[in-house]
């Protein structure tokens, strides 16, 4: 054990260099977002705008708008202070200060009260336990489906069956899950409608948007992966394999699959930690309580801290993402270096 | 009479123009008429090309508005066409091409009965007398259907050089067309074609008119990202160094933050300013068109990123070709190398993106009303349809026809459109997979 360590020593530490490169990039990222996401929340709308729809009332007074954004630490200016002096000119600004927690991951509280950390920890779960099953069952049913069509390359059969992926993935996503709400569940009664309950009893509940999930995602889905393999199965390597007497089953599987893991991993890795955020529309159509119909209550009521918060989140971890797509790369391919 | 341009009419029109232009273009192109004439070779694509083209039509045609002298509504040449559906008025629910209502109401005479509707004619009063009725319709308009039909081959065969033997699926097509046409020519002035909704507008009208805001979302936002999306990501590629870092950067950045907060972020920001300034449009449908053309600019803000990546890498590429190595060698400058050297060679990926990002485009419409940061209220388009028709769906019994209507026309576009960018994509593509 020892002795590997020592040899691949070089190695190891290269790639732990490179790792740290790639997140050290990643900080530039994550202060364009945020500048971005400040300038949408608060330049072009201004906090005088946010007092106004958060105390709803036509005739709201100046005096209001003054006190609710001292409540909410908005009555500074946006980026310089001149009323302070030192290094004050920078930091007593909104920027300044609603940057830094973020930063941090502190949301803070929301336009209406609320402590955005304790809701989201609390809405992680019911948004994991719809959408882990949802991406892992879509990946396997896309996988084995494009894998059967190329198998089928050249036939009728896969002409029909590309065609009807087209047509698969022509229907609106809404369609699919109002259609199998009303029959599965609403005519059928197999699943409940809506709803959700913590613990085990929670498989219940998400059966149905997991079904629809993978059926709505599966034209789409699949032809991604088929374009993936057709590109493999032209390469050298397949010809030698099959000269070799390799069944069709082998080639595929054990071949094109492996060396197909590339182009999967850059779509599939950089998506996985934003399975956090959960789905907008699943969860607000069947009433699961997680993160997704979060931010869409947060949208229709217009709680612009939420929204922020979220559009926070989700750029962290489609940058941690893109960091384990990195990672990933080094693991599936060795021949990847780190430069 | 005097012509209404909204801001989105202009755009359409000017988009027209601009591919009449490409047409025109392509037709003086050996190399590219080839290629446009191995895409239509294919039976499945121009059947779903001839569809989408109708589609377009029927778009162009409500992008014309006036207003008459005596009147203060403003119409789009579509709405005279469909006037008979849009003047007929009911009180509420009927199912499609039914003479009553859909729901019993106590009536003058004190019982308890379905109200006749106001379009259809007093002597049809029950439902076999209606069937035929509509059979006797659907028969004449079958009749025109064919003789249209059989004017317009003759036609083609007298005037141009088009084999009518080769291209069945085609004129499979164009005669479902005309017949279609006809059908609803013929019932439009007697019948709800697909019933009316709760407040006893003609679904079909409102299914028909959601066409221009579907193809308003799927060609201007395209064209608005084009600019960007084609610039910078010749820039990255041809300069490199300093000028690469910052694009790779900027779009990067913007892909970070996840596709539907953005948008929902942006057109919430956006609501809150037109709320605010409300009186500065001349009229509610200046509103909405204003707001139309603003959620397609949000969407190009958002989507340019994934074209620009493609074009940076090509261009990094055909920048090392000696084409471009011996244009830099003579002294032509930048902007020159740029624009008529490398520009054309990456056209392809451009044309691929805008057919491939069409349908998903009009997809995402009926998503973002439903999530709220959709169309203005008062434009109809399918996602509002949808939004509507969900509570409609747990009544009992069900009220299904604005929604079927709605999800119906909207798969036929994007169905037409996936196709074509298919064929599209496998002749353009060098990668594609061109073994069909």
């Amino acid at each position: 054990m020892l002795a590997f360590l020592l040899l691949n020593l070089d190695k190891i530490t290269k790639m732990w260099t490179y790792i740290l490169r790639r997140a050290l990039y990643s900080i530039p990222i994550l202060l364009g977002v945020n500048l971005i996401t400040f300038l949408l929340f608060f330049m072009v709308n201004t906090p005088d705008d946010m007092a106004r729809i958060q105390l709803g009332a036509k005739h709201v007074t100046q005096a209001d708008i003054h006190t609710w954004k001292e409540e909410k630490g908005y009555n500074k200016p946006l980026f310089v202070n001149t009323d302070q002096s030192g290094a004050a000119i920078l930091t007593d600004t909104i920027f300044y200060q609603k940057s830094i927690p973020l930063f941090q991951l502190d949301f803070g509280h929301s336009d209406s009260g609320r402590n955005i950390n304790k809701d989201i920890n609390e809405r992680m779960w019911p948004s994991l336990a719809l959408a882990i099953p949802s991406f892992i069952i879509a990946l396997i049913t896309n996988i084995v489906f494009a894998m059967w069509m190329v198998m089928l390359l050249g036939t009728k059969l896969e002409r029909m069956s590309l065609i009807f992926t087209v047509a698969l993935m022509s229907i609106s996503g809404l369609f699919y899950i109002i259609i199998g709400q009303k029959i599965v569940a609403g005519m059928w009664h197999w699943f409940p409608v809506s709803g959700y309950q913590d613990g085990f009893e929670s498989w219940r509940f998400v059966m149905l948007p997991v079904l629809i999930g993978v059926v709505a995602g599966l034209g789409a889905g699949v032809r991604w992966y088929r374009s993936i393999f057709l590109e493999e199965i032209n390469k050298p390597y397949v010809n030698t394999a099959r000269a070799k007497g390799l069944s069709e089953q082998q080639v595929l599987f054990k071949h094109v699959l492996k060396n197909a893991m590339i182009p999967i991993l850059t779509g599939v890795v950089v998506v996985i930690p934003s399975l956090f955020m959960g789905s907008l529309i699943m969860e607000s159509f069947f009433s699961i309580p997680g993160l997704g119909s979060y931010t869409i209550d947060a949208i229709n009521s217009q709680d612009f801290a939420i929204v922020r918060a979220m559009v926070f989140l989700g750029s962290i971890l489609y940058i941690v993402g893109l960091l384990l797509t990195d990672i990933s790369y080094t693991w599936v391919d060795p021949r990847v270096k780190f430069k | 009479m005097t012509f209404i341009w909204l801001w989105t009419d202009f755009l359409l029109w000017v988009l027209f123009a601009l591919s009449m232009i490409a047409v025109v273009k392509i037709r003086g192109n050996e190399l590219l008429s080839q290629k446009w004439q191995k895409i239509f070779a294919q039976p499945l694509a121009l059947s779903a090309f001839i569809v989408f083209a109708f589609y377009i039509l029927i778009g162009l045609s409500d992008s014309i508005h006036f207003r008459l002298d005596n009147n203060t509504t403003t119409y789009s040449v579509l709405d005279r066409a469909l006037l008979p559906a849009l003047e007929a008025e009911e009180k509420t629910y009927s199912t499609p091409l039914n003479f009553e209502q859909f729901s019993k109401e106590y009536l003058d005479n004190g019982l308890r009965g379905r109200v006749h509707l106001n379009l259809v004619s007093a002597e049809i009063t029950n439902a076999s007398d209606n069937t035929k009725n509509l059979l006797s319709i659907s028969a004449n308009a079958l009749f025109y259907a064919v003789s249209i039909f059989v004017v317009f081959i003759l036609f083609l065969a007298k005037f141009t050089a088009i084999n009518t033997k080769n291209n069945r699926s085609a004129f499979v097509t164009i005669f479902a067309l005309i017949f279609f046409c006809t059908w609803v020519v013929l019932l439009m002035p007697n019948y709800h074609i697909l019933g009316t909704d709760k407040a006893g507008i003609d679904v079909f009208y409102k299914a028909v008119k959601s066409i221009r805001t579907g193809m308003i979302f799927g060609l201007l936002t395209t064209l608005l990202a084009l600019p960007p999306a084609i610039i910078l990501g010749l820039m990255a590629g041809y300069f490199k160094g300093k000028t690469d870092d910052v694009i790779q950067y900027i779009y990067t950045t913007i892909n970070a933050i996840p596709g539907i907060l953005l948008i929902a972020a942006l057109v919430l920001i956006l609501q809150v300013y037109m709320d605010e300034h409300a009186s500065d449009y001349a009229s509610a449908l200046e509103r909405s068109d204003l707001k139309l053309l603003l959620l397609c600019v949000i969407l190009a803000l958002t989507s340019w990123t994934g074209l620009c990546r493609l074009i940076r890498a090509e261009t990094l590429k055909l920048s090392e070709l000696e084409f471009v190595q011996a244009a830099k060698v003579f002294g032509v400058s930048n902007i020159k190398i740029l624009f008529n050297h490398l520009m054309p060679n990456v056209m392809h990926l451009v044309l691929i993106s805008i057919v491939l990002d069409f349908s998903g485009l009009v997809l995402i419409e009926a998503v973002l009303s439903y999530v709220g940061v959709g169309v203005d209220a008062t434009t109809m388009s399918w996602g509002n349809m949808i939004n509507a028709a969900r509570l409609e769906l747990s009544t009992d019994p069900v009220v299904w026809w604005p929604l079927a209507s709605s999800f119906i026309f909207m798969f036929i576009l994007v169905l037409s459109a996936n196709l074509f960018a298919d064929r599209v994509r496998q002749v353009f593509d060098p990668k594609g997979d061109d073994n069909a």
